[in-house]
């Protein structure tokens, strides 16, 4: 019997054979009547759906409607209905949203309220970074940002805070529940996957979840990554720094910003906070997308791959993983265990081009490592995503670059490499001629950084 | 008095702690079921047979309905019958509905939806401006042309003459709530529909041709809607007649709600526009002539674009005089889904044409658009008469200076407003910096914009221009209030019960406005065209007055004075020597057997229009508004920021400022959206890409101005007589983005010497290459 247990708005729930693929938010409308939470488009672009989950390790917003009923188990979940208290009175964030009039149609209202209740409990202020992943067709946002900073000043409701601290039963998450679909350790997982190499993996569902709501797909077997202990460190040592595949985005950009500043702005940049908190370094690699953020800036740092099937381990260049569009070097029943890099001066600069700064897929994310030594050119990396059926490093380019003068020079030497490195698509995102162009001047970009020139539309104040 | 006070929304509680219900939140009966459309993967073609089988034998599956099994009229269409709900025999675009799934869950009923096996005899696809053109796919039998003046010889007698063209995208609505409808079959044999729906009344229309009864066997109800902005105006047929059918079918309630995909996939967008332009100018700047053509794809059906394209061309103008003008207008029909409305209704599309000339203009002349807009301004309205509609005069002619459509200009303020806000905004001086600031650096550059709104309000099919209210004063003294209008989070519902708590001097709590019902007031237009608060608020005044002039009445006479002596105030009534409560009041006033109910009434004066010949008064005044946008653009990528926003706008005396200024912030971005990031892109099938916002991109919470100043004109007062003297405030401002992307023009204009000749969603690729010609010479 698989059994699925989790506080709801502080209430123990126990679920029984439900569907492993049933999403949290269909759960709440059809069956629990909650219908507070609303779905606006069933593949985690809104927020909408934004519920708040909580664990030993804190407290965070997730998009509902791609997150399956297994994902929570031991969790507290908690939706705009548990967000006023038990008696009805209400939360200061909703109190300021009325105040500053921060809904119109109020449907985009409670997937805010429960986003930006979250944020009060974390003490966040930075509003455009918390909110980037609720959208709202009609208030132009400025009314709610002035609800949130007006709210943030008063003290977390207890019934929010309470969350935190999980009953004794569900705080050691797993016992006896979900059994042989939801391993807890790398080793089991590594067993059962031998097993059943036809079975899909879910991590954090942010890739997984849209097959299922958007393709409607029914695969015969799931295994849920989301109860191992063993495989979301994140080790920052003298040498090297090595990430467990279960890692999300939100700690790698926690762990890394210090280190590497650019990948944490491009991190902040990835999804939004509800897709960060789920998604991890492992789906965002497997998954083989050709414009998935993280490759190209790991390949720059020249990360190396490490996976494991049943017992047998190895590891490679991340480059070298992906082969061509969907097929990776992976065999089956194999996994990714981790991701590890050197430690290095930060040399790295990413580059995240998109219509739209947040939450948004990249057309083209290009990412550099150059080296310079006495004004030259000593080393150069640099990946790109978007720019071929897979994430790959600009190998003509690099090569021009190397040994030239750090200056227009190598920018120019470089000029025509772009075109032996990259024959990109058009596609609803970019056409050919502007990836290409707009990639080469990444470059020039890089150069300009280096010397101070600003180039980033973002650190301009009015 | 409760007019005039900032008032959250009537729902705001509801809102916030998620107890609001919207369609898909209504409890339903037992065995409801829910529906799905099968649609079509052809842009054109001819259907040679349907294998459903599959999709029958789906787990779930109730029932499976094509066009073969409506007994009754199988049409959503809005104006000439050719929508039909269910595809009969041809596909006229890719996501055009086939077939209709009836199933226990909206997943089941979604899964079978994809399981039917169709067979098409492709057609070609008409998919383009051009290729409509080059084929003569057309609405209408020819272009419609609105002529003043003799364009060719003034463009002959032109000191100097501007040629050019823009490209102006379509725009997803990207309400928040996707299209829904539950319909419940009654024991008579009726049907109630509740549904998403800016038009309750065109629903119930619909649904009884679906089920052949009449009218009155058909009951539509609207408590709110997740958002319209025009996409509910008619796309809401489908999905109601839907339902209603299956209802019927099969005996039980029937919901369906659009997938987002689905909602992208099926209906209708805002009219993407090609408009090409002859300009002819003196060194001044001012403008002699403009003889400007416009192609308005319109998708597959006529719905609404022959009106949406009539006001494209009704707005050509924006807020300058065409001392000469011709606009040419072009609906041309293609295999996409059918345009239809969108906030503005065409209005948007015909002022950035304008717009463009004008930068245009300044760009050849080298001078600051600024003052190319002002000398081409109308004249000032005649301030000494601005309380009623004398026209503004121009001393040169002699007489009011007239629109391309022959409507005399009487009620302009925009010399006043824009004085202001350049005053404000320091617009002259932040202009100075920014030239400087550019040559200070290579990459990013900043650009400045200043432009003006003028909005012609009424819909312009006349009739439309009515209203309906029903008001209950009940003997406790709480008053019940329903009129035609729908809420769809403009805050219609609040102003209208600001205006009967008002009516009656009473607290707001009083008054409670209950769901749009077509049983409680018929024959109602669409809450479109801005008009939802001057129709209904004036038709639900009204009524209040109605049954105030009884209560006064009876409560004179039972005292024997004159009804003027009876006063309604906070709260309370004054009757001669008698003061007593509202409550008591209406106590007294029933127990006297005095009717206090009464339906009002309300038609819009003074406007006649002739559609055909382009003359007369489609409207019955302006709205006003300016703003000032201020960009930064990398020149290296196109990727761009709005810096700060500064906006004056006239809502006349405003019924709710709070709501007002929510109108404008919420518009100016959804504008400045529409013209940056937001862009549909459709493959050379006629697969629209980008279906989901995955992929379709609109402003998220960081794409709001930096710095945001919004202010309502304090000198704000409608020269007509509109409810309490405001101004409508729906649609006006999302034409205030249009600011963002002549500021992104200006700053490409900072590159080089060329034109930036920037077309529209400016994203970072437009932008690029605009950046690469001007810079080559
Ligand atoms: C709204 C939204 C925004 C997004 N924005 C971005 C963005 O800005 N940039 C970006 O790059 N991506 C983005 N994505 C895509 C996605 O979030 C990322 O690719 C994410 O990293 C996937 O991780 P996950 O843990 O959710 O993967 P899942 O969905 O759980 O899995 C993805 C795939 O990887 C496999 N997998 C997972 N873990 C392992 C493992 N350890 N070993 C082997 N196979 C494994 C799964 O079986 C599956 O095939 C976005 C997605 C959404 C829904
Ligand atoms: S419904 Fe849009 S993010 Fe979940
Ligand atoms: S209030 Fe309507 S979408 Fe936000």
């Amino acid at each position: 019997m698989r059994e699925i247990a989790f506080l709801l708005n502080g209430e123990p729930v126990e679920l029984c054979d439900v569907p492993v693929t049933r999403t949290l938010l269909d759960w709440l409308r059809e069956d629990r009547g909650l219908t507070g939470t609303k779905e606006g488009c069933n593949e985690g672009d809104c927020g909408a759906c934004t519920v708040m989950v909580s664990d030993g390790s804190g407290t965070r917003t997730l998009n509902s409607c791609i997150l399956f009923l297994p994902q929570l188990h031991g969790k507290a979940v908690r939706t705009v209905e548990g967000v006023s208290g038990p008696d009805g009175s209400l939360h200061p964030v909703q109190q300021a949203m009325v105040r500053h009039h921060g809904s119109q149609c109020g449907f985009c209202t409670p997937g805010f309220v429960v986003s930006m209740a979250c944020a009060h409990k974390n003490g966040m202020h930075d509003f455009d970074v918390q909110l980037a992943g609720n959208l709202c067709r009609c208030t132009g946002y400025a009314p709610i940002v002035r609800a949130a900073e007006d709210a943030a000043s008063e003290p977390v409701p207890d019934w929010i805070a309470e969350d935190g601290t999980l009953p004794a039963a569900f705080a050691t998450a797993s016992d006896g529940g979900v059994s042989g679909i939801a391993p807890e350790s790398a080793d089991e997982l590594a067993a059962l996957y031998v097993a059943h190499p036809d079975a899909v993996l879910v991590a954090g569902a942010t890739d997984v979840g849209l097959a299922v709501t958007k393709a409607l797909q029914e695969p015969e077997r799931f295994l849920f990554l989301g109860g191992i202990q063993d495989l979301n460190a994140i080790d920052v040592g003298p040498k090297a720094v090595r990430i467990g595949a279960m890692a999300t985005l939100s700690e790698i950009g926690d762990a890394i910003a210090d280190l590497h500043p650019s990948l944490g702005e491009l991190i902040r940049r990835f999804g939004s906070v509800q897709v960060r908190n789920a998604a991890t370094i492992g789906g965002n690699i497997a998954n083989g997308s050709p414009v998935g953020d993280l490759p190209p800036a790991l390949i720059a740092l020249g990360a190396r791959l490490h996976l494991r099937r049943g017992n047998d381990r190895r590891d490679l260049p991340l480059e070298d993983f992906f082969l061509d569009y969907g097929v990776q070097d992976r065999a089956p029943g194999e996994f990714v265990e981790a991701v590890s890099f050197p430690r290095q001066t930060d040399r790295l600069r990413c580059y995240k081009l998109s219509k739209r700064f947040d939450q948004d897929i990249s057309a083209v994310c290009g990412c550099f490592s150059i080296r310079v030594r006495n004004g030259r050119v000593n080393e150069a990396r640099v990946a790109f995503g978007g720019m071929a059926a897979i994430p790959t490093r600009a190998r003509h380019v690099e090569n021009a670059l190397s040994g030239q003068e750090w200056s227009e020079t190598a920018i120019r030497a470089a000029r025509d490499a772009w075109g032996q490195d990259f024959t990109p698509l058009t596609d609803l995102r970019a056409s050919t001629a502007y990836r290409l162009d707009s990639a080469r001047n990444m470059l020039t970009r890089a150069f300009l950084d280096d010397q101070g020139t600003d180039t980033n539309v973002l650190e301009v104040a009015p | 008095m409760s007019v005039g006070t900032p008032l959250p929304h009537d729902a705001a509680i509801l809102h916030v702690t998620g107890a609001a219900h919207y369609v898909d939140d209504v409890p339903v009966p037992e065995g409801t079921l829910s529906l799905a459309f099968g649609i079509s993967s052809m842009a054109h073609g001819r259907i040679t047979g349907m294998e459903l089988g599959e999709v029958r034998a789906a787990a779930g599956t109730v029932a499976v309905l094509t066009a073969s099994d409506l007994p009754f009229a199988n049409d959503v269409s809005p104006s000439v019958h050719d929508e039909p709900l269910l595809a009969d025999g041809k596909v006229h675009y890719l996501g055009q509905p086939l077939f209709l799934v009836a199933a226990d869950t909206h997943l089941a009923a979604r899964k079978a939806a994809r399981l039917g096996k169709i067979g098409y005899e492709e057609l070609p696809a008409i998919l383009s401006i051009d290729d409509a053109l080059a084929a003569g796919s057309r609405f209408e039998e020819g272009p419609r042309v609105y002529l003043k003046g003799d364009v060719e010889a003034a463009l002959a007698a032109a000191e100097h003459v501007v040629e050019g063209s823009i490209e102006i995208g379509a725009q997803e609505h990207f309400y928040l709530e996707g299209h829904a409808a539950l319909a419940l079959p009654q024991d008579s044999g009726d049907m109630i529909v509740h549904c998403s729906s800016q038009h309750p009344s065109e629903i119930q229309h619909k649904v009884a041709d679906a089920l052949g009864v009449p009218m009155h066997a058909v009951q539509v109800v609207v408590r709110r809607m997740g958002g319209g902005f025009g996409g509910k105006e008619s796309q809401a047929n489908a999905v109601a007649v839907a339902c209603a059918v299956a209802a019927r079918a099969t005996g039980r309630p029937c919901k369906m709600r659009y997938d987002r995909d689905d909602d992208f996939m099926i209906t209708g967008k805002r009219h993407d526009f090609r408009i090409d332009y002859l300009a002819g100018f003196d060194d001044s700047g001012r403008l002699a002539v403009v003889d400007f053509t416009q192609y308005c794809r319109c998708g597959w059906a006529q719905d609404l674009s022959l009106p949406v394209a009539d006001r494209a061309m009704l707005h050509a103008d924006n807020a300058y005089r065409l001392p000469t003008a011709r606009i040419t207008s072009h609906r041309l029909k293609t295999n996409t889904q059918s345009a239809t409305a969108f906030r503005g209704f065409g209005g948007p599309q015909g002022m950035v044409g304008i717009e463009r000339v004008i930068d245009h203009v300044a760009h050849q002349l080298g001078m600051d658009p600024l003052d190319v807009r002002r000398i081409n301004f109308y004249a000032a309205a005649n301030k000494a008469s601005s309380g009623n509609g004398t026209p503004a005069r121009n001393p040169a002619e002699g007489t009011p200076q007239t629109t391309p459509y022959h409507m005399p200009v009487e009620d302009f303020v925009l010399h006043d407003m824009v004085e202001e806000l350049e005053e404000t905004s320091d617009y002259h001086a932040r202009r100075a910096a920014i030239a400087e600031w550019n040559s200070a650096n290579s990459v990013l550059k900043k650009g400045i914009a200043l432009t003006p709104v003028k909005f012609g309000i009424s819909f312009t099919l006349t009739h439309l221009n009515q209203a309906g209210a029903l008001v209950h004063v009940y003997h406790d003294g709480s008053i019940h209030m329903n009129h035609g209008g729908t809420e769809m989070g403009q805050g219609l519902f609040q102003k209208v019960a600001q205006v009967a708590a008002s009516s009656f001097c009473v607290p707001l709590e009083c008054v409670k406005v209950t769901a749009t019902d077509t049983g409680k007031v018929p024959n109602t237009s669409a809450t479109a065209a801005s008009s939802g608060s001057d129709i209904n608020g004036m038709a639900v005044k009204a009524a209040c007055d109605q049954i105030r002039e009884r209560m006064s009445a009876h409560l004179a006479e039972t005292r024997q004075i004159k009804p003027q002596d009876v006063n309604f105030r906070a709260g309370r009534v004054q009757a001669g020597a008698d003061e007593m409560s509202f409550a008591e009041a209406a106590r007294e006033c029933y127990e006297g057997r005095v009717s206090l109910s009464a339906t009002g009434f309300y038609q819009t004066p003074r406007i006649q229009w002739d559609r055909i010949r382009g003359k007369g008064r489609p409207f019955y005044y302006f709205a006003y508004g300016a703003a000032v946008s201020e960009i930064v653009l990398d020149t290296l990528t196109g990727e761009n920021r709005i810096l700060r926003t500064d906006i004056l706008h006239d809502a006349g005396s405003s019924l709710n400022p709070a709501i007002d200024i929510g109108q404008i912030e919420g518009g100016y971005v959804q504008g400045a959206g529409w013209l940056t990031m937001e862009e549909l892109v459709w493959d050379s099938n006629g697969r629209l890409l980008t279906h989901a916002p995955s992929t379709y991109k609109i402003p998220a919470c960081s794409d709001r101005p930096d710095v945001f100043n919004v202010s309502l004109w304090s000198k704000g007062r409608n020269a007509a007589e509109t409810i309490h003297r405001s101004k409508a405030v729906g649609e006006p401002p999302l034409m205030l983005g249009i600011s963002a992307l002549f500021a992104l023009s200006d700053a490409v204009a900072s590159c080089g010497s060329a034109y930036p000749a920037l077309g529209a969603p400016a994203t970072p690729e437009r932008l690029l290459n605009a950046v690469n010609r001007v810079r080559t010479p």
